[in-house]
Parts: C-alpha cells; sequence; structure tokens
C-alpha cells in the first residue's frame, strides 16, 4: 500500500512534468494546426534558464537554498525569459510558413529543435555537459501512510496545479482566451471578426513556452541534472501524452500527461525499458478503439 | 538499342560513378572515410525514396520509419551472424542476399501488421501511431537479450561493399520510379490528391495504402541490412525517433514527390555534415540553420516534385511498345484503376 502511494506521488509529479509541456503542444496545435516538434526544447531553455538565473541570484543563497521570494522572481523570469522565445521563434521559422503544406512547418520544427539543442550546445559557458539543477526548496519529508513525501514534490504538483487551472480560467473566461478559441475554430473568420490573428498566435506561443519552463523546472527539481538534449525525449513523451487526451483539447493534455506519468512511473517500477515503452503502447491502444483520443472529437470530413 | 540505352542510361550512370570512385580510390585521392560517407549516401537514398513512396506519393505520414530499418537491420544480422556463422567464401554472397530478403520481408510484414489497423487513422494521428510504432520496435529490441539487448549486435560480417549498395539504390529506384508511373502508382497519387475522391472513383484505399506501406517497409529493411553489413555493429538505439526524423529532413528538404528530390536531398545532407567537420562545435548548430533557412526560402523542397529526366517516363514511352514482354502496356494509359 505505501509503495503504491510512493509510486502514485512520483507519477503525479511526472505527470505534471508532462501535462505543463502537452499543454502547449495541445494548444499551438489547437490554434495553428502544426506539431511544434521544438516544444522540448522550450522545456530545456526553461531548465537551463533557471540553473543560470539562480547562478546570478547566488548571493540571496540561505543554507544552500534561496529565500521563497528569490525562488518566485527567478521562477517568474526563466517564464517570461521562454516564453519570449518561444514567441521570437515563432515568428523568426513559423510565422512565414503558416499557409504552406503543415509537413513544411513540422521540418522546420525539426530544424528549430536541432537547432535549440545544438546552439547552446556550441557556446563555451553551456556546453554538452550535464549540469546539476540547484535546490530551490529545502526539502522537508512527511510520513504520509508510510510512504514519504517530500515537500519539493508537493510545491511542485501544487504549482503545476495552479498554473493548469489559471491557464483554464485564461482560455474559459477571459477575452483573450475567447479570441484563442475563435482562432482555433476559424482563422479567417476570426480575422473578419477583428481579432489579430498573429497577436492571438504569438501569445499563444508565450504561454505555451512559459508552461514549458515551469515544466522543466518541476523537472530539474524532480531529477536535478540539466542537459541541452533532456527536452527532446520528455517532448516525444508529452506530445504522445496531448495525442493520448486527443490533441487540440486543453483538458485532454492535463489528463492524457497524468496518465502516462503514473503509468511510467509504475511500469519502470517492473522494468525501466518497459517504462519507456508503456506510454507508446497505451497511445496505440487508445487511438485504436477512440481514433481521437480521450477527449478528442472526431472530425468527419465533408465534401 | 537506342531504347536499350534509353533505359539503361541512369544505370550506366551510377556504373561509371562506382568506376571513376575506384580509380579514385586506388590513385589514392579517395579514402575510406569518403568511401563510408558515400555508402551512407547510398542507404540514406534508399531509405527516403522509400519513405516518399508513403509520405510524398500516397500523402500518407510515416514519422517512424527507423523502425523498418531496425526490423531490416536485425533481420539481417541474425541470418548472416546467428544462423549461417563462419560460412566458406564462396558461400558468402547468397547468405548474405538471404539475410537482406529475410530483413526486407520482416520490415514489410511487420508494416502489414501495424498497417492494418492504423492506416484508418488519418494525418497526424497516423503519425503518431508510426512513431510510437518506432520507439516500441526499440524498446522489445532492448529486452531481447540474445541479439544483444541495449548493448547491440557485434560482430556482423562485413559484407555489403560500395558496388553491393550502389547496385540496391539503382534497383529501389528503378524500381519506384516504374511503381509510380503504373496503375498501383496512379492510385497512390490519386489518394494523395484527395482520398475521398479516389475512394468515390472506386479505388481500394486502405488496401492501397497497405501496399505503398509495404513496399517502403520492404525497401528500407533491405536499406537496414546493408546498414548492419557496413558497421559490423548495431543497436537499438541507432534507430531512435532522431533517425527517422534525419529521413523526414532529406526528404521534406529534397521535395517530397520527386525521387531526384530525394536524391539530392539524401545525398547532400549526408554529405553537408561532413564537410561542416571544420565547424568542430558549431556544426551541427549551422547545420540546423541551413536546414532552416532552406526550408524558409524554398519550402517545397530543393527539387519542388519536380523530376530530372533520368527519373520520369515520358508519356510517349508509356505508349511505346515495352521493352521486355510483348505485350502493350495499354492499360498503363487507359487508365484502368
Amino acid at each position: 500500500m505505501a509503495t503504491i502511494l510512493q509510486y502514485l506521488v512520483y507519477g503525479l509529479q511526472l505527470g505534471s512534468v508532462y501535462a505543463l509541456l502537452a499543454l502547449g503542444y495541445t494548444m499551438v496545435y489547437g490554434i495553428v494546426g502544426m506539431i511544434n516538434f521544438a516544444h522540448g526544447d522550450f522545456l530545456m531553455i526553461g531548465a537551463m534558464g533557471t540553473y543560470f538565473i539562480a547562478k546570478l541570484f547566488e548571493g540571496q543563497r540561505i543554507d544552500g537554498t534561496y529565500p521563497m521570494l528569490i525562488v518566485g522572481v527567478i521562477i517568474l523570469i526563466a517564464m517570461l525569459g521562454t516564453g519570449g522565445i518561444a514567441v521570437g521563434t515563432e515568428a523568426i521559422a513559423y510565422r512565414p510558413l503558416r499557409n504552406k503544406p503543415r509537413m513544411i512547418a513540422l521540418i522546420t520544427a525539426v530544424g528549430v529543435s536541432m537547432f535549440l539543442e545544438n546552439f547552446p550546445r556550441a557556446l563555451p559557458f553551456i556546453g554538452p555537459n550535464p549540469r546539476s539543477f540547484p535546490t530551490l526548496f529545502t526539502p522537508t519529508s512527511f510520513l504520509v501512510l508510510g510512504a514519504s513525501i517530500t515537500s519539493t514534490q508537493i510545491i511542485m504538483i501544487l504549482l503545476a496545479a495552479i498554473t493548469m487551472a489559471a491557464l483554464y480560467f485564461v482560455v474559459n473566461r477571459t477575452k483573450i482566451g475567447g479570441q484563442m478559441r475563435a482562432v482555433s475554430m476559424d482563422k479567417d473568420a476570426a480575422s473578419l471578426m477583428g481579432i489579430n490573428v498573429n497577436r492571438v498566435i504569438s501569445i499563444t506561443f508565450f504561454i505555451g513556452g512559459a508552461l514549458a519552463a515551469v515544466s522543466g523546472i518541476c523537472y530539474a527539481s524532480a531529477y536535478p541534472q540539466v542537459d541541452v538534449y533532456m527536452g527532446s525525449w520528455l517532448g516525444n513523451m508529452s506530445f504522445v501524452a496531448a495525442v493520448l487526451g486527443g490533441i487540440g483539447d486543453i483538458r485532454g493534455a492535463m489528463l492524457g500527461g497524468f496518465i502516462l506519468g503514473i503509468a511510467q512511473i509504475f511500469a519502470t517500477a517492473i522494468n525501466s525499458t518497459f517504462g519507456y515503452a508503456v506510454g507508446f503502447i497505451i497511445l496505440i491502444i487508445i487511438l485504436l478503439v477512440k481514433p481521437a483520443g480521450i477527449m478528442g472529437k472526431l472530425v468527419v470530413e465533408k465534401v | 538499342m537506342k531504347k536499350l540505352l534509353k533505359t539503361f542510361y541512369p544505370a550506366l550512370l551510377v556504373v561509371a560513378l562506382y568506376i571513376a570512385v575506384t580509380l579514385l580510390r586506388s590513385v589514392g585521392i579517395l579514402n575510406g572515410y569518403y568511401i563510408q560517407v558515400m555508402m551512407f549516401a547510398g542507404i540514406n537514398i534508399m531509405m527516403t525514396a522509400s519513405l516518399n513512396l508513403v509520405n510524398g506519393f500516397t500523402g500518407q505520414f510515416c514519422i517512424g520509419h527507423a523502425g523498418f530499418m531496425s526490423l531490416g537491420a536485425y533481420g539481417a544480422a541474425i541470418v548472416t551472424t546467428m544462423l549461417f556463422k563462419n560460412v566458406p567464401a564462396f558461400a558468402q554472397i547468397p547468405v548474405f542476399l538471404l539475410g537482406l530478403f529475410v530483413g526486407g520481408c520482416v520490415a514489410a510484414l511487420i508494416g502489414a501488421l501495424i498497417g492494418l489497423p492504423s492506416l484508418k487513422l488519418k494525418g497526424d494521428y497516423l503519425a503518431i501511431v508510426t512513431l510510437a510504432f518506432g520507439e516500441i520496435v526499440r524498446a522489445i529490441l532492448r529486452l531481447i537479450q540474445p541479439i544483444g539487448g541495449a548493448r547491440g549486435m557485434i560482430g556482423i560480417p562485413n559484407y555489403a561493399n560500395l558496388a553491393w549498395i550502389l547496385f540496391f539504390m539503382t534497383l529501389t529506384l528503378y524500381l519506384l520510379r516504374n511503381l509510380i508511373y503504373s496503375p498501383y502508382g496512379r492510385a497512390f497519387i490519386a489518394i494523395r490528391d484527395n482520398e475521398i475522391a479516389a475512394d468515390a472513383m472506386g479505388i481500394d484505399t486502405t488496401r492501397y495504402k497497405i501496399t505503398s506501406f509495404c513496399i517502403a517497409a520492404f525497401i528500407a529493411g533491405v536499406a537496414g541490412g546493408l546498414y548492419a553489413h557496413v558497421l559490423a555493429f548495431i543497436q537499438p538505439d541507432s534507430f531512435s525517433f532522431t533517425k527517422s526524423s534525419d529521413f523526414l529532413v532529406y526528404l521534406y528538404a529534397g521535395g517530397s514527390g520527386s525521387l531526384t528530390g530525394s536524391i539530392l536531398g539524401a545525398a547532400l545532407l549526408t554529405v553537408l555534415p561532413e564537410i561542416l567537420r571544420f565547424l568542430t562545435d558549431w556544426r551541427l548548430a549551422v547545420y540546423a540553420a541551413i536546414l532552416v533557412i532552406v526550408m524558409l526560402y524554398r519550402s517545397e523542397g530543393l527539387c519542388g516534385g519536380k523530376e530530372l529526366p533520368f527519373m520520369r517516363i515520358s508519356r510517349a514511352a508509356l505508349y511505346e511498345k515495352p521493352l521486355f514482354g510483348g505485350r502493350k502496356k495499354d492499360s498503363a494509359v487507359s487508365g484502368k484503376q
């Protein structure tokens, strides 16, 4: 029982990483209709950025950790920075290709992803070697029903939950959220109604980037090591999570992320390779039963 | 005689290339490293051209092509390394060919198995299933201990050389070109252009999609077998999603829907990272930047759906009496499918 609870907490932690990243995939897909393969690298940029920002605040460190306020500032700067990079990427690499076939944008995304991984790798002060991520919070462990849960885990799961709730509020209750939903339904009609489509897409990429940064911080706090390639497989897994839940649907991305995270942790307990593959197996089974994912609605093509 | 020359001059070009390379090698201008890059270019051309059949001509979206390559590589390597170990010199070539054939068949069979249920999915969902397939194959190969598990297989005989690779590459390109200009090829292209219309015209879309998938998987399997016998070492992690995305990049940078584009894209982009080696750490960043710039300024790819003359069959040639076999190919022009 205690072991199961313990795995469940690990699963929730990994699931929140996937869910936050999957949200970025799903929002970009829903609004622009492209798979942004470079999205996983935004996670890397977020985590890497946090590492360097935390270095800047080195002087504020007390007993190896930072005061709560400083941590908040670090996370905020990382989110803004990553969001900015995401907006820049969209403006430079994706916007000119918006009316081209979708495969073209996808291949460009593969190229962008390679660039985002290999450019920092070539920079002398970053380089290919993994770095150990600083502890942002003092971890205190609690024993709950025999399972040991750290405060970092609780804070990270809460942080992910709050971010997702905020996103859900923004998309469903605010003006910009309404504009996003309109653009995802019909770009041209939305444009005719006076919505600035470019601005909405930029904001979507900004939110996606900022969420990826939070996700990177969550991941690096759980597995305290950052390197330039960390984003690529996390990105793939989150893409799987987004499709699992039904790509284009925000609740689906969250659900898919948590299902994948929990399943992966339990499967890894059996065998590490099986843990890696289980996500893909679940995906194939679900797509064969529900071809548009758990939450997705199948759109019948009209002639 | 003229017609014979017309049909076979692309093959003669390849033979000429081989002779030139061999001569340059014996003079000492080209060393083993250049030869190896050329061999990989040949294998990548096979992979890209077969991916082109699925993605460029049938309009499906496969992003797990390296999975088929790994099945072929392992299938072929098991035949030559485990079943027929230490065969005498005269039996090496038959064993090698048998290995390649088995590798291709394994890949095609699994391709059909995965294709049957998943080709009912459309667009991006099919894409993600093929990605998942590639990763599952990799995970399964990692778990099977007799073939080395995650450490991979070592000691595969070095049967493949440049001549074999050029031979299979030429064969693949001939096969694909003739396929694309056959009734099958027109059915593939019809499905790509408008699946619903093709269905309404009586094309069994699922059947043709699976056919296209299987042929591509077979070629990828053979290419994988060649790859295993060049490197003499394979491991599951060499066939990850990164490898699949390499082939996608070659395909779309060269221009999908054009075999010439696949040749150009695969050859240029295999050689480019080698040329950029003088940049050391910046190599891959510059390569990625070049790729993004090409896609931004020439989105349709280098060839943009056009073919050079030797990868094209003119309309007039379709009406001509075929070179082999007496029957007139009128079904090829009357659009029976």
